[in-house]
């Protein structure tokens, strides 16, 4: 096993490497960074001074390992826009995104599980029927306009929770959580909602397929001749054996959530990375497009790392290696 | 004695969009308590539908449609859900066919063992474990203690199959339905588990039903015997009197296609008891034929060597090499095949009879030694001219009917492939006379080029197999076990057609299975292997009746004693 996550980490590493090329790259293609720090009047000398003072004379290959150097130490340079450390601005809108990630993944998981399991088992009944018609809209609706649906109905028609934003945040200090008071779920609900609803229906989807199929073999036959319980039969020998494909699924989708997260946030001006991110574009603010490239692509290494570990708690077979 | 099972003028039938399918018809049967039943038939008979109607577990839309299921006198017929669980397992224990997959692979031996065992004998889950520690032991589980921890996969095939029974006998039922018990395992472990059926059956005073189609089993093992043929019970009676003296048409000539392991015959008697027939087919002339082609630049000599062959796998990587663990699959292997002979290869599963017949198919890479095909090296220099010549020289037929074509193809499309790879014709609307041809000659009929493989039975697919074997004028046929996914009569069939076929064309064939009275009907040699090695290389007869390695000995005795059948086919 360790041999099996040494590996696992050593591919990660170099996903992170290629990642760190291309948004290093960004600053070389993406504008001219002199052009969108300085005004329309700047003098040629003040140009000439801020070049020199951004290293941007200095060869390519000098500018990237002085960027992979500040990388690893958690530094990628001032916003060009509001003059700030980028990783200063990243851990400050960090909390709501992740927060915003986390809810909607719980509520994919929780919902996405249970009426895939329902829908798998009571194949023929009307409520599975209404499910699955309805888990269409999940999956073909884009985002934005399931966002701007839930404002209306919930916000602007029925008047039950906020519209947008983020409220009700308490400091823990090193955190500024929204989960802890009425004020900030009210908020959350709408977003997470939105968000979850795609991964939510794929994960339905899959996990009702994988019952089905997991239904028509023979340990689940075997099960039944041994006149065990139907609780017993669908839950402890089917859903476990589900579970493995579904892992895999979750995976990629909880990286998907964080860069769904840029829609949803900005329908929602959910103060967040997606939507800081979405404003650095419009601005050009290279060294937070940069870092965000960098820093969601790390998100999703590690998370693809703890499925894999995932794996061999869930399935003896990949756990002992035969 | 009086009946622990009695079924009477039994109806089972599948609606379907076209229509009722009755899988079932009449069927009347009865066991007693210490009696095995054998109920044998081929596959469709209808025989495992009669297993799942008495504990109803049919597959939907499957039911019961007349008649009565008594068991220990009270009618089983019409009980609701609840009730019929607590007969499962506590009263009817069932045992199905294929250890690999009737085990939940995510849960310890021991969890599902003490879960059964809890629904089925109220238990606390301390004394449920000492139950499953029992029960391990009964079945022949040495360690069992140890054993309860263990995963499915980490037990062998014939072990799987002792949990399976253990777990059937879990709620100390009376009465046990096996379906197909022994037809995944080798025929010793086949022999080690029948025998454990039939000591527990008489032991605990069980009645067993034995569903199977082979009829060896029934042989060793059933005390009454009930035939199935098309849903219908075409007869019953003592295992003595239906092997020995069998009275229906069926019947009969069910047990004349037994391949007989006791004596040579020219040709394998085929179940000609067929309701409706099969038309005959037109066969090609090969003399005139592209097919026969290649016919006249025979030679005499060898048409495979093998030479010190060599192949191991790697079970467990580690970075250092001490930790690795190696399978020696195939290890010196030695023997070569004459042009126009037909070559046994036979032994148990693992013991690497496969892996060398992928090996001379270039299918994987020898570690070590050589292999030359009608005299070409196709091992050092696999890209070169000749060696892609002596490979279109040599076909495969794989045991699998059914994943051995791809579905998305038609049978035209498969059949053409070699023609087409290899450029043997000249025009498209040629290749596609000699597929019809070649179809034809097959005996499934030039119209089934348009057809797709799920249209067709297993044997069907396998005249299928063969026929795209022939299309690249091979010299060389590896058989790689063709009917042991077939049943009897189609299996003769289809020995009769490899045979036909090998004469015609002067083929030379390697003939790859477990089954010892196949392989003496077909071979003029035989290689037996165990662990990667050959044992030993005789002539058929003087293997069979003079085998000289120990193992060989061994093999032969575990081979069905078919003494019963003496008198019905002589």
């Amino acid at each position: 096993m360790l041999f099996f996550i040494l590996k696992r980490l050593s591919q990660s590493i170099l996903v992170m490497a290629i990642v760190s090329a291309v948004s290093f790259s960004l600053f070389n293609f993406v504008g001219d960074p002199v052009n969108n720090m300085v005004g329309q009047d700047a003098t040629r000398e003040q140009r000439v001074e801020i070049r020199q003072q951004l290293g941007l004379d200095d060869p390519v290959l000098t500018q990237y390992t002085r960027f992979l150097g500040n990388m690893l130490q958690g530094d990628f340079g001032l916003s060009y826009r509001i003059k700030r450390p980028v990783d200063e601005l990243i851990f400050e809108r960090l909390p709501a995104t992740l927060e915003l990630v986390f809810v909607s993944a719980i509520i994919a998981l929780l919902v996405g599980i249970t009426m895939g399991v329902y829908t798998g088992i009571r194949r023929k009944s009307w409520a599975s029927r209404a499910i699955l018609s309805i888990s269409l809209v999940g999956v073909s609706l884009p985002t934005f306009i399931i966002g701007i649906a839930l404002i209306y109905i919930f916000a602007v028609h029925l008047r039950w929770l906020p519209s947008s934003g983020r409220s009700g945040t308490v400091d823990l200090g090193w955190w500024k959580t929204s989960l802890l008071t009425v004020d900030g779920w009210r908020a959350i609900i709408l977003p997470a909602i939105t968000l979850s609803l795609f991964q939510l229906t794929l994960i339905l989807r899959l996990v009702r397929a994988e019952m089905l199929e997991v239904m028509q073999t023979d340990f689940i036959k075997f099960a039944r001749a041994r006149g065990l319980s139907e609780r017993a039969i669908n839950f402890r020998h089917a859903l476990r054996n589900t579970l493995v494909p579904v892992i895999t699924i979750i995976g990629i989708n909880i990286g998907g959530l964080i860069a769904f997260s840029v829609i949803t946030e900005t329908v929602f001006q959910w103060p967040g990375t997606g939507l800081m991110f979405i404003q650095a574009v419009d601005f050009v603010d290279v060294p937070i497009m940069a870092a965000y490239l960098v820093f969601v692509a790390l998100l999703f290494v590690l998370i693809n790392l703890v499925v894999d570990i995932l794996y061999f708690v869930v399935d003896p077979r990949i756990r002992l290696g035969d | 004695m009086t009946d622990l099972l009695k079924i009477d003028g039994l109806d089972v039938e599948f609606p379907t969009r076209r229509g009722t399918v009755k899988a079932a018809r009449g069927v009347s049967l009865t066991v007693s308590p210490g009696e095995v039943l054998g109920l044998v038939g081929e596959s469709g008979a209808g025989k495992s539908t009669i297993g799942n109607a008495i504990i109803d577990l049919l597959e939907a839309p499957g039911r019961v449609s007349a008649g009565s299921i008594l068991f220990e006198g009270e009618e089983l017929r019409g009980r609701n859900e609840a009730e019929m669980r607590r007969i499962r397992g506590d009263r009817i224990g069932m045992i199905f066919q294929d250890p690999q997959t009737s085990l939940n692979p995510l849960m310890t031996v021991g969890a599902q063992l003490v879960e059964t065992i809890e629904k089925t004998n109220d238990l606390s889950a301390t004394k449920a474990e000492e139950r499953a520690i029992e029960l391990l032991e009964q079945v022949g589980i040495t360690e069992a203690k140890a054993r309860l921890q263990a995963y499915p996969h980490q037990f062998s095939g014939g072990m799987r199959q002792r949990v399976v029974i253990a777990l059937a006998l879990a709620g100390d039922p009376d009465l046990i339905i096996a379906d197909e018990p022994t037809t995944a395992l080798d025929v010793s472990i086949q022999a080690q588990i029948l025998d454990l059926i039939k000591q527990l059956c008489r032991q605990r005073e069980l009645g067993v039903i034995i569903v199977t189609h082979d009829i060896g089993v029934i042989a060793n093992i059933a005390d009454r015997v009930a035939v199935m043929y098309r849903g219908e019970v075409v007869e019953t009676g003592d295992v003595a009197q239906i092997l020995g003296a069998p009275e229906h048409e069926y019947t009969k000539s069910l047990i004349a296609a037994v391949p007989r392991a006791d004596r040579k015959l020219d040709r394998f008697s085929s179940v000609d008891y067929i309701e409706g027939g099969t038309k005959p087919f037109q066969r090609i002339d090969i003399q005139t034929h592209w097919l026969g082609k290649s016919l006249h630049d025979r030679r005499s000599g060898a048409a495979i060597e093998v030479e010190n062959l060599g192949l191991s796998f790697v079970l467990q990587k580690s970075v250092l090499k001490r930790n690795r663990k190696m399978l020696q699959a195939v290890d010196d292997v030695t023997f070569t095949v004459a042009e126009g002979e037909t070559f046994g290869l036979v032994g148990e599963s693992g013991s690497g009879k496969s892996t060398v017949a992928r090996l001379i198919a270039g299918l994987y890479r020898p570690d070590a030694g050589n292999i030359r095909v009608i005299g070409q090296d196709v091992v050092s220099s696999p890209r070169s001219a000749a060696a892609r010549e002596a490979r279109r020289a040599l076909q495969m037929i794989f045991q699998d009917p059914y994943s051995s074509l791809n579905s998305r193809m038609r049978v035209l499309d498969i059949v053409a492939e070699p023609i087409r790879f290899y450029k043997l014709t000249s025009s498209e609307a040629e290749t596609r006379k000699i597929v019809g041809d070649l179809l034809d000659h097959v005996g499934l009929g030039a119209k089934a080029a348009l057809r797709y493989p799920h249209e067709f039975s297993g044997g069907q697919r396998q005249r299928i197999s063969i026929a795209r074997a022939l299309a690249s004028r091979p010299r060389i046929l590896i058989c790689d076990e063709p009917t042991s996914a077939l049943d009897v009569s189609v299996q003769a069939t289809i020995l009769n057609l490899l045979k036909d076929l090998q004469q015609e064309l002067g083929l030379t064939m390697l003939f790859i299975s477990h089954d010892l009275p196949v392989v003496r009907q077909m071979c003029d040699r035989i290689a037996v292997m165990r662990h990667g090695r050959i044992c030993e290389v005789s002539e058929t007869e003087t293997l069979f009746s003079a085998p000289e390695h120990e193992y060989s000995r061994h093999l032969l005795d575990l081979m069905p004693r078919m003494d019963l059948l003496g008198s019905a086919r002589a």
